[in-house]
């Protein structure tokens, strides 16, 4: 199918592209890889009147190391996400889950921060940026502000960012040592997106789970946080039976869609299951 | 077996048949100078974009196309009430029994719509984007209907109806054997109902039409396995005279029954140009076509079987529900008949009773899909025969082989009434066993059981037959089929002694180009090299019936081989001249015509030249080395083999995956190694679409919810396993080659051969069935004890 | 509209293109390449994949604007100066197309697939080619080729490949 038609426009600059959003009012749109965006257009979901491309400027498409944390800038990538040496050191789980998004042609288009702006609840990124505590910055032409991931992803689709403003990057905390991670993706076919996620962070200490983040893909509108489950974690010892029990509660406080490949009952069930294996896998891995 | 391992003939000859030859097709493939219909761009070309039903079911008020005149680029824009006096119906091919119904079929509808999709108006442009802009400015209203989507509600009483006549299409019956007999006091009684969902061809390409006249002639290219066919079927549609229309299939891209067919964009398109006077194209979209091409499969199987203690069967009854969707279309009540002489399998029984009912419903019309009703009939018979098993404590191979035909009993009369001429079940059996590892398997299996691995080993069982070929006329006429079975083919000997191979068969994808030339040069004894293959043309292969029903070798490859003949036959005629020897006394060879006993001959090359130069022609004789010949089988070929698949099941969250699949398979002799093997792994892959992944789903408003390949899930490499595949060779009878067909074997095997091995996971849990496509939802449902 | 500058299998062209126009369609119906085709509007098929600037992508889900001033190779470009390029004629030897809608992507996914991995496991081949969809082979064939490609050192010219075929 063909997209409906629009104006485009290639700023030079993160400042023209703040103003130039700002002049295109509320049907305007960010481009960046265009890997959601452009099937969208084509199936004409989506009638922007204008799309600022953003996908060029330098700045926002960095990977740094910056002390406690390391900036993924928004227009990096998937596919340098994942091959990211500093991603892969410092921040593990985001490639690990980046390199399940899609298939690698997409991700060589595709960005880090499109994913993230995009904020489908069923995309694999939203749910580690959410168990990370990840930072998002973001630039209008009223300035710059950090957001949260906590407060970033609001409602299916739906984000803390407003018409005018573009997501710069993200700074993704490192969790010092002792930290292991692992990305549970549950999908039909290798391309379909996944049924349930579940995104984990697993600190060891004496042979026992010191302390645990996790969160879920596809439970609900937004990404959701497992607290009771992270709680619940903490202290028990790293074996299949413990761990286990701790999960029993994955499913609390979501509320998962109906779709073509899942009900809710059945996606409560998965989280249970996932986010126990999700997190032995992150108990084992090497820190 | 690879392909690389095939072994030259022992006595050092080298035979083209039986070679593993790369194919000729490969080079324009894949350098990219393929001919695509849409990579047709003649001069002045006009595109069109159609405007669809977003209802399942709805009166049309009015369409008002005046608001998108005038746009940018727009040309054209029509209604089909622009084109109801001259549009016709779209035709059905076979009419399979009295009480048919057969509702008028508008290309473009008129007064009603009956399923999402129909085509209700069109726009033509100057190019697609404008097309496709024009189209939101058509206005349609709407009067919704009620749709009706659940085969047994539409047969209920005072259900809403689809057409005025009801929603009935037919009934058709088949009783073989005295059937109350095999189940009166029958110690064994398993009925099971089994749901064949409602599939999507999904061929790569997208369907497209160019259509084009120069004022006299029509010249129509489509993306379609049928040229000829559907010259004949346009010409009778749009009453263009059947000498002033051309139809050309150019490259195709994959048909697997869904381009078998008469589109309704392809009669539009034809009175498109015709009215325009340019040249005018369509490419529909993937989502579109979702859609809009014709759908597989959707019917419901009420299968019942009788069978003694000992595992025999006694009899089986099948009363099927077959969903027609909203129109019958060329060959939609033929598939479930397809099917009807199939349901018995491999196996010998006293009885055999069938009925099958056609329904409509407000949903996108079903027609042929990859096996067409021999995949449904296996899967059910192959499945109740696992649950014999299963109640009587039987291995499932072991209650096969105290049912199938033996070997020696060949040729054998099926209670079906079919005479299966050749097969060797035990060889191919013995061979998949061995090749797949079955008792370590099954002792692997047990210790899961035992030890309650969350992880569960299931092994399924596939035993198969088919009938391909199709099919010999008489048969299909006594089917009430409307067309016959025979192929045609033309060979030429150019003066240069290269060979022109024209068939009538329509390749897209199975390379004909190449298995048609190793028969050619086999049997006139030239160079593979010199021989081209031309067809997908009506002005250029005139003749012909296109491929569908894996029918293109076993008849078309014999018709070619006919044509051989003949040419050898004036070969030997116009030599014994040349050589002053008698047409008694020579013979041919080797590409050559030789005097018996002295030596002295011409080759085929030097007789080309000299008929064309035509300077001592015996009397009578036409300067002409080329012959025509038709084929029409005498019976059906009867291709079989064992499939046997080894499933992991996580029965903590329903995932099954493939561990191990071995297939086993029997298509006769075979003409080239390498494509026989390819046909099987696609097949492989298409049934095993049908049982883990693929489903066109609509919700309760009858909008189908799968139009997309993010939503009807297609597997790619990293969803299918690697298959063993192997072949024993029992030659067929029926055709001097000895060949069976094989291009729906592996889809017509592996649907119940993964089944089965997920339900024989399952069995310990009380499971014996999971719905397909067998999600990791059903899966888990099914271990819970809901419905799955 | 926008003018770009595209330089396709190594021709540059500039041409004035609507912002929303596809590089798909640049290519097939402004450029007359119509090597590449298209086989979905979800960019899940990959029938349409090319290399942009040196890596897959599929054209179907890029804006010719957004081709700007890049260099993109499509199966057209492959066989330089008749020399078949090694996986076009492992796609051959080993069987890898039957109707060859999706072959021009999964050649150029192939590719792109051994530029990172110059000898990748069965296991990674197809993870590899995951977005590209093929309805006729079942992928073992492709597999093969891929592996085969790996191994050959170079392009490969069709004679060679020919003299090189398996005796059956």
């Amino acid at each position: 199918m063909i997209p409906p038609a629009f104006d485009y426009v290639r700023p030079a600059s993160l400042g023209q592209a703040c103003r130039a959003l700002a002049e295109a009012g509320e049907d305007a749109k960010v481009l960046s890889g265009g890997q959601s965006l452009i099937p969208l257009l084509r199936l004409r979901l989506s009638y922007p009147t204008v799309l600022v491309d953003i996908g060029r400027l330098p700045e926002p498409r960095a990977i740094r190391d910056e002390d406690d944390h390391v900036f993924i800038g928004a227009t990096a990538t998937l596919d340098e996400v994942v091959r990211s040496a500093v991603v892969n050191a410092e921040v593990p789980l985001v490639a690990l889950a980046a390199r399940t998004v899609a298939d690698p042609a997409v991700r060589h288009r595709g960005t880090f921060g499109g994913s993230l702006a995009h904020a489908d609840p069923a995309g694999d990124l939203p749910a580690v940026a959410l168990a990370l505590d990840c930072e998002f910055v973001i630039a209008s032409a009223r300035g710059e502000r950090t957001v949260p991931a906590a407060g970033f992803f609001q409602d299916y689709l739906e984000t803390a960012l407003a018409p005018d403003e573009i997501l710069v990057g993200v700074k993704v905390p490192k969790l010092g040592p002792g930290w292991g991670f692992h990305y549970e993706k549950f999908h039909r076919t290798a391309q379909a997106w996944a049924i349930v996620g579940v995104a984990a962070a697993v600190r060891r200490a004496d042979g026992g789970v010191a302390a645990a983040r996790v969160a879920l893909t596809n439970m609900g509108a937004t990404p959701l946080r497992a607290t009771a489950v992270e709680a619940a974690l903490r202290g028990v010892p790293a074996d299949a039976d413990a761990v286990a029990g701790a999960c029993a509660g994955a499913d609390a406080g979501t509320s998962p869609p109906a779709d073509l490949h899942a009900r809710p009952d059945y996606r409560r069930h998965l989280a249970r299951v996932l986010t126990r294996r999700a997190v032995l896998a992150a108990a084992r891995a090497r820190p | 077996m690879t392909a690389a391992a095939e072994k030259a003939p022992p006595d050092g000859t080298r035979e083209e048949v039986g070679r593993a030859r790369r194919r000729k097709e490969d080079a324009r493939l894949i350098t990219g100078r393929t001919q695509w219909t849409d990579n047709i761009q003649l001069p002045g070309t006009l595109h069109v974009a159609f405007l669809r039903s977003p209802l399942a079911h709805a009166r049309i008020q009015q369409v008002d196309t005046a608001p998108a005149r005038g746009l940018p680029g727009v040309v054209a824009v029509y209604s089909g009430a622009d084109f109801a006096a001259e549009q016709g119906s779209l035709p059905c091919a076979w009419p399979v029994s009295d009480d048919l119904v057969v509702p008028d079929h508008p290309p473009m509808a008129v007064n009603e719509v009956r399923y999402v999709g129909e085509a209700v108006a069109c726009v033509v442009a100057t190019d697609r984007y404008k097309a496709a802009d024009a189209l939101a400015a058509i206005e349609v209203d709407y009067e919704p209907l009620p749709a009706v989507l659940d085969m047994n509600e539409a047969l209920a009483d005072g259900a809403d109806k689809v057409h005025e006549a009801g929603n009935k299409a037919f009934t058709w019956t088949f009783a073989g054997g005295d059937i109350d007999a095999a189940f009166r006091d029958a110690p064994v009684v398993i009925h099971r109902t089994y749901v064949q969902q409602r599939l999507i061809p999904s061929a790569m390409e997208p369907r497209a039409v160019v259509a084009t006249t120069d004022g006299d002639t029509c010249t129509l290219y489509s993306a379609t396995q049928i040229p000829h066919v559907l010259r004949v079927m346009l010409a009778l549609t749009t009453g263009i005279p059947e000498h002033r229309l051309r139809v050309i299939a150019p490259d195709v891209g994959g048909g697997f029954g869904s381009k078998l067919q008469v589109t309704a964009e392809e009669v539009l398109l034809l009175l498109m140009t015709r009215r325009l006077g340019r040249p005018v194209k369509w490419t529909e979209s993937r989502s579109e076509g979702n859609l809009t091409v014709h759908h597989g499969r959707d019917q419901i199987q009420r299968v019942k079987l009788a069978a003694d203690r000992d595992g025999r069967v006694r009899g089986l009854s099948v009363d099927l529900l077959a969903d027609m969707g909203a129109y019958l279309m060329l060959v939609t009540p033929g598939v479930p008949l397809l099917g009807a002489f199939m349901y018995n399998g491999i196996y010998k029984m006293d009885a055999y009773d069938f009925r099958c009912t056609g329904v409509f419903t407000t949903k996108m019309p079903t027609d042929a899909y990859r096996g067409a009703g021999r995949p449904e009939a296996t899967y059910a018979i192959e499945r109740v025969m696992d649950e014999l098993a299963a109640e009587l404590g039987i291995d499932p191979i072991d209650v096969r082989r105290r049912n199938w035909i033996a070997h020696e009993e060949f040729p054998y009369t099926t209670i079906a009434g079919l005479t299966y001429d050749s097969g060797h079940y035990e060889a191919a059996t013995d061979r998949a066993t061995a090749l797949f590892g079955y008792a370590d398997l099954r002792a692997e299996q047990a210790r899961r059981r035992q030890s309650r691995d969350p992880v569960q080993l299931g092994i399924g069982v596939s035993t198969y037959t088919e009938m391909c070929g199709l099919a010999p006329s008489r048969i299909l006429g006594s089917l009430r089929y409307g067309a016959g079975g025979w192929e045609h083919a033309e060979v030429r000997m150019l003066p240069t002694g290269k060979v022109e191979v024209v068939t009538g068969s329509s390749a897209h994808g199975q390379g004909h180009e190449t298995a048609w030339s190793q028969i050619v040069a086999d049997s006139l004894g030239v160079p593979f090299e010199d021989v081209s293959v031309l067809h997908g043309d009506t002005a250029v292969a005139p003749k012909g019936m296109d491929t569908y029903g894996s029918r293109s070798l076993t008849i078309g490859g014999m018709a070619v081989l006919r044509a051989c003949e003949k040419v050898k036959d004036k070969a030997r005629h116009i030599a014994a001249h040349l050589l002053e020897a008698s047409a008694e006394d020579v013979e041919y060879t080797g590409g050559s015509v030789r005097v018996r006993g002295t030596g002295a001959g011409r080759t085929i090359q030097e007789n080309a030249l000299a008929v064309f130069t035509a300077h001592d022609l015996p009397d009578g004789v036409e300067p002409r080395l080329d012959a025509q010949a038709t084929f029409d089988p005498e019976n059906f070929s009867f291709p079989h083999g064992t499939h046997l698949c080894a499933v992991e099941v996580d029965t903590e969250t329903g995932m099954s995956r493939i561990r191990s699949y071995v297939a086993v398979d029997d298509v006769g002799k075979v003409v080239n190694p390498l494509i026989v093997e390819g046909q099987v792994h696609g097949g492989l892959a298409q049934g095993i679409g049908q049982a883990l992944f693929e489903e066109a789903v609509h919700d309760a408003d009858g909008n189908l919810l799968t139009t997309t390949l993010a939503d009807y899930l297609v597997p790619s490499a990293a969803d299918l396993p690697d298959f063993i595949t192997d072949r024993t060779e029992t030659p067929a009878v029926s055709n001097p080659l000895g060949v069976k067909g094989v291009g729906e074997a592996g889809t017509i095997a592996s649907t119940p051969a993964v089944v089965n091995a997920i339900v024989d996971a399952l069995r310990p849990y009380g499971v014996n069935d999971v719905r397909m496509p067998c999600s990791p939802e059903r899966v888990w449902r099914a271990l819970n004890g809901g419905a799955s | 509209m926008a003018r770009i500058t595209v330089n396709v299998d190594g021709i540059r062209f500039e041409e004035e293109v609507e912002p929303r126009l596809l590089l798909v369609h640049l290519l097939r119906d402004r450029l007359g390449k119509t090597g590449t085709p298209i086989g979905c509007d979800t960019s899940n098929c990959g029938a349409c994949t090319v290399l942009l600037d040196g890596k897959s992508a599929k054209s179907c889900a890029v804006l010719a604007v957004q081709a700007d001033g890049c260099d993109i190779a499509t199966v057209e470009g492959l066989a330089a100066g008749g020399r078949r390029h090694p996986v076009q004629t492992a796609f051959h030897e080993e069987h890898a197309l039957q109707c060859g809608y999706c072959t021009p992507g999964m050649i150029m996914a192939a590719i792109d697939l051994l530029r990172t991995d110059p000898d990748p496991s069965d296991e990674a081949i197809r993870e590899g080619l995951e977005g590209n969809l093929c309805r006729c082979t079942g992928y073992q064939n492709i597999v093969r080729a891929v592996r085969r490609a790996a191994s050959i050192d170079g392009p490969v010219n069709g004679e060679q490949a020919a003299a090189r075929e398996v005796p059956a």
